[in-house]
């Protein structure tokens, strides 16, 4: 049996399993927002990765503060699968709201712990049940009850980790790591993890079938959520103004970075070398951005799909202005009532042609946080080489979630901030010949000039199309339709710019493609394997990286019968994109699509397939 | 009023009437022509035009730096005119309602501009009443100037947010809403220099429009604009022949720079001087009211007793010259964060490490 199967091996109703699943199984842990419990989750993480054993860790979380039901997926898996598993083999129940529910969710011959007053063990008699007293334990680590609600957390971190077996000195180093700055917590914290491992020693002799061995292969690697990564990106692609409006999932990429600029983003002086305004709402975030792209700042703005459509308005202006800024939209779902901390890739259509009149922008789509970090870097290059507004395209899953990955490396190139006209440059072109308008590369892209500049004749007046190509105002309509060709070359221009899609080929040649983009990768890379193990089937992959597509994208439709276009929303966008973009593909194209803000699931993706495709 | 203030530039009269003979320059060696925009396209005799003829007056007088200044605009009328006046800056005619965010992304990237905003009173008032109130409480460094006429003339002649109640319509229907007072809404908002007047007087905008260019932060100066094409019949309060029948200065406004020669000063008694941060002085002659405008409960009661009263006051309700602005709580270098070099601008590999270090 393979690792991948392993887990969900056992049939409906069969007794609890013989065999011992080692390293390939799925943590839930059920508990209420509010309760503190992210602390333990991420220990439970980092022991793991400690281990040598790829992790990620997935939070499913309500939009509350307090009181709601949320809970913590942590998968383990020493083949490195990260994709979402629906049906996990360990529950920790330590929310009564959702017990029940939390133990019908468990795969047959999985576990649960749970907190004992609850009374599961009868619900079925496919799972094993540790009951663990959290409440009168917890009164064993501190008689500050204040404290209680926090410290039953890592009682529950401690039981799983004896349970499980768990390296207590990767536990300890994981808590260290986490109260590095609060001796006194780190004290109780520890103590609560010893009462728990002793409870669950000392009461359970029977292990459950679930265990961590360790193993030597996360050495080097880090584990970081992708906000943090894409933070990290704009502060090493040098931004200088950050201008945002809070929205999850969103937030934490203004808050990082603003962390990282405080840390690392001061001259020898102590001044300040970026700008950060937190604004009234997602208009004046965009136009401050704009503001300050326009004056020549390397200009950010981070947001979701409700702040896009505040900001629609002013991105078109950009767009025929020719500002450059970049947009990171952190996509969820629905609208501000819908599912608002659930995942989608839901803005394709609203971003790619956002906004009135004819406006087409370019979209970067990461799928890992390297890309996260690399491709905000490589968003301000080219929203600066371009001249244009550009979308970095992440979503809640690869944002807010945790990721094993290599570290990033140091930018290898220098910063290099389009085409700004200098003075001294101006001075040397003949006199009158500049136009901040004017195509004179043949790339569509002009030259700009930076207000303040002190010199006659390099300033110019800055509005929507109706310009000549010296910035003066005109209504003519030659002048228009030659201003829009050149806003298509220009288009055209970045088509070369982009990142080009990774295509993965299958063994054997295949006539079946597969296209996905940004996180869906996951479930589609490990579905691949599902498939070949146990179908038999094969096929050629391709991960989008951009918009505007490159012409690596007709070239894969061309060379397949069709292709599965794997994508989290209902209504099938980046299908709608292709087919706009590239009309002569439309008939080959296959639609996946899952819709429910939870990650994708690769069973899910494989079965579809499977049910599609020809048996060979 | 004139003879009573000191000439801003040897020779030249205030209010900058040229001398046929040779063009009259001023501390940097520029004429008012130099500070000239391309031809105005609005209606003959718009009041909008006459705000623009003042600016570009002011900015000459005051011998302010042409290339340095950021001229901001939103959608309307009022909002093209930033395009009539001073070529030799950048300008930005932006969306509708949203200049205060672009001009105050402008500011952080280049805090050594001097940003100049017009906008009008549907531009303020109506659709942009969000980014006003906003750009005040930041007090964002920018003279904030709004082309009041009570109606959006670009759109022709609809009532705007700044037409009283009972107001008529070229075409007589009466506005139903009360109108805002820009004054009174900034004024309580904690705006830090806030004026109004009236574009047919000249004599007054002018040095009330140098004393803003002067103000650090946001100066707004709600200036009442008539629209001859859809609000100068005879019932518009927002009328040639209301304005000039109404308008009640408070004081008499002269402004005097640093490097100015000494002033002819308004008696003692009648005068009031307001200090600037960079040397220079607002000079006030009293009106029959003793109103200082550093007192921001008079501005206060002022303000709240014309609208009572329906009385067209103009001058300078309020000015706090000291307060911090925007730029003051940036900690931000000398050097524009547009030009700040890599090595400033991108950490070293160290931090990078250390970045990925906390992640292991
Ligand atoms: C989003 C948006 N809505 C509506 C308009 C149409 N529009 C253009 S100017 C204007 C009103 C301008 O009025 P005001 O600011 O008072 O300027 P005025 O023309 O009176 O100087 C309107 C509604 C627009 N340009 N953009
Ligand atoms: S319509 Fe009114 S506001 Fe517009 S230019 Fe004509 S007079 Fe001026
Ligand atoms: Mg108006």
């Amino acid at each position: 049996m393979t690792p991948l199967t392993a887990s969900t091996a056992a049939a409906p109703g069969a007794s609890k399993a013989s065999h011992v699943n080692v390293n390939d199984f799925t943590i839930l842990v059920a508990t209420a927002n509010g309760t503190g419990s992210q602390t333990a989750n991420s220990t439970l993480i980092r022991t793991i990765m400690g281990m040598g054993l790829p992790v990620s860790g997935k939070n499913i979380f309500p939009s509350n503060i307090q009181g709601l039901p949320t809970w913590y997926s942590i998968r383990v898996c020493e083949a490195g699968w990260s994709s979402f598993r629906r049906v996990p083999d360990v529950v920790i129940c330590m929310n009564p709201a959702t017990a029940l529910e939390d133990v019908r969710k468990v795969a047959p011959g999985g576990t649960v712990i749970f907190d004992a007053p609850l009374q599961l063990e009868k619900m079925r008699d496919d799972v094993r049940f540790y009951a663990v007293p959290f409440g009168k334990l917890v009164s064993q680590v501190t008689p500050n009850s204040k404290l209680w609600t926090l410290l039953k957390n890592m009682l529950y971190v401690g039981a799983a980790a004896e349970l499980l077996s768990l390296d207590f000195a990767e536990v300890e180093k994981a808590l260290r790591k986490a109260f590095a700055s609060k001796p006194k917590a780190l004290e109780s914290n520890l103590l609560a993890v010893r009462i728990g491992a002793d409870y669950a020693k000392a009461n359970f002799p029977e292990r459950p079938p679930f265990r961590v061995e360790a193993r030597n292969l996360t050495a080097g690697k880090i584990l970081i959520d992708g906000n943090s990564a894409t933070a990290l990106g704009a502060c090493m692609a040098g931004c200088t103004v950050l201008t945002w409006y809070p929205i999850t999932p969103s937030s934490s990429v203004a808050e990082s970075l603003q962390e990282y600029f405080a840390k690392h983003r001061r001259t020898p002086d102590g001044k300040h070398t970026y700008a950060v305004i937190q604004a009234e709402d997602e208009l004046a975030a965009v136009g401050m951005c704009i503001g300050a792209g326009w004056a020549g700042a390397r200009a950010m703005t981070a947001t979701s799909g409700p702040g896009v459509s505040l900001m629609s308005e002013f991105i078109g202006l950009a767009y025929y202005a020719e500002v450059p800024f970049v947009l990171v939209n952190v996509q969820r779902t629905g609208p501000s009532t819908g599912l608002p901390t659930r995942t989608m890739q839901g803005d394709l259509l609203a971003c790619a042609y956002n906004s009135h009149g004819d406006t087409k922008h370019p979209m970067l789509f990461p799928a890992t946080p390297e890309e996260a970090y690399r491709m905000t870097m490589d968003a301000f290059e080219l929203a600066e080489g371009a001249q244009t507004p550009v979308f970095v395209l992440s979503d809640l899953d690869l944002g807010m979630n945790n990721w094993m990955c290599d570290p990033f490396a140091y930018p290898e190139t220098p910063i290099a901030r389009g085409k700004v006209l200098s003075k001294e440059a101006f001075l040397k072109m003949p006199a009158g010949s500049w136009g901040r308008y004017a195509d004179v590369d043949g790339d569509g892209i002009p030259w700009r000039t930076l207000p303040g500049t002190e010199q006659d004749g390099m300033a110019y007046f800055t509005r929507g199309t109706g310009h000549d190509e010296k910035a003066r105002y005109t209504e003519d309509d030659a002048m228009y339709v030659k201003n829009m060709v050149r806003l298509s070359k220009k288009f055209e221009t970045i088509r070369k710019l982009v990142p080009a899609p990774l295509v993965s080929a299958a063994p054997k040649p295949s006539r079946t493609g597969v296209l996905a983009f940004g996180t869906t990768h996951y479930a589609v890379e490990e579905a691949r394997a599902l498939l070949r193990t146990d179908h038999g089937i094969e096929f050629d992959y391709m991960r989008l990286r951009a918009f505007p597509f490159t012409d690596d994208v007709k070239r894969f439709f061309d060379a397949h019968d069709h292709v599965y276009v794997v994508e989290q929303n209902r209504d099938a966008q980046m299908a709608a994109m292709l087919r706009i973009e590239i009309p002569e593909v439309a008939m080959k194209i296959r639609s996946l699509l899952r819709f429910d803000g939870l990650p994708m699931a690769a069973d899910e993706v494989a079965a579809e397939i499977a049910a599609k495709e020809p048996r060979r | 009023m004139s003879s009573t203030l000191p000439p801003s530039v040897p020779g030249a009269a205030p209010g900058g009437a040229s001398q046929p003979a040779k063009p009259q320059v001023n501390r940097l060696g520029l004429s008012q022509k130099d500070y000239g925009g391309v031809p105005s396209t609005l209606c003959n005799g718009c009041g909008h035009d006459t705000i623009t003829a003042a600016l570009i007056s002011a900015m000459w007088e005051d011998g302010m730096n042409p290339y340095k200044i950021a001229k901001m605009s939103g959608i309307g009328c009022s909002s093209k005119t930033t395009a009539y006046f001073n070529s030799k800056a950048w300008g930005f005619n932006a969306v509708h309602g949203r200049m205060p965010s672009v001009a105050t992304g402008a500011i952080l990237a280049n805090h050594t501009l001097n940003s100049v905003g017009v906008s009008g009173d549907g531009d303020t008032a109506s659709i942009g009443i969000g980014q006003f109130v906003h750009a005040i409480r930041r007090n964002v460094p920018l003279v904030y100037v709004v082309e009041n006429n009570g109606v959006y003339g670009l759109t022709k002649g609809q009532f705007s947010a700044t037409a009283e109640r009972g107001a008529k319509s070229r075409w007589g229907d009466e506005n139903q809403a009360e109108g805002i007072d820009l004054c009174g809404l900034a004024l309580e908002l904690g705006c830090t220099f806030v004026a109004r007047s009236f574009s047919a007087d000249r004599k007054q905008i002018v040095p009330l429009l140098r004393a803003a260019l002067r103000h650090r932060g946001t100066a707004v100066l709600d200036i009442i604009s008539p629209c001859v094409t859809f609000n100068n019949h005879e019932a518009s309060t927002k009328s040639y022949d209301w304005g000039r029948t109404h308008e009640k200065p408070i004081h008499e406004i002269g402004y005097v720079n640093a490097w100015d020669a000494p002033a002819v000063d308004y008696p003692e008694g009648e005068r009031i001087e307001v200090p600037m941060p960079d040397g220079g002085r607002i000079l006030l002659r009293k009106l029959g009211r003793d109103h200082d405008p550093r007192d921001r409960e008079s501005a206060a009661r002022l303000i709240a007793e014309a609208r009572a009263r329906r009385e067209f006051l103009t001058g300078i309700f309020y000015v706090d010259g000291d307060a911090p602005n925007l730029v003051d709580g940036l900690n931000l270098p000398a050097e524009p964060l547009a030009t700040l070099p890599e090595s400033l601008t991108r950490p070293g590999r160290d931090a990078l490490d250390a970045v990925m270090e906390s992640f292991r």
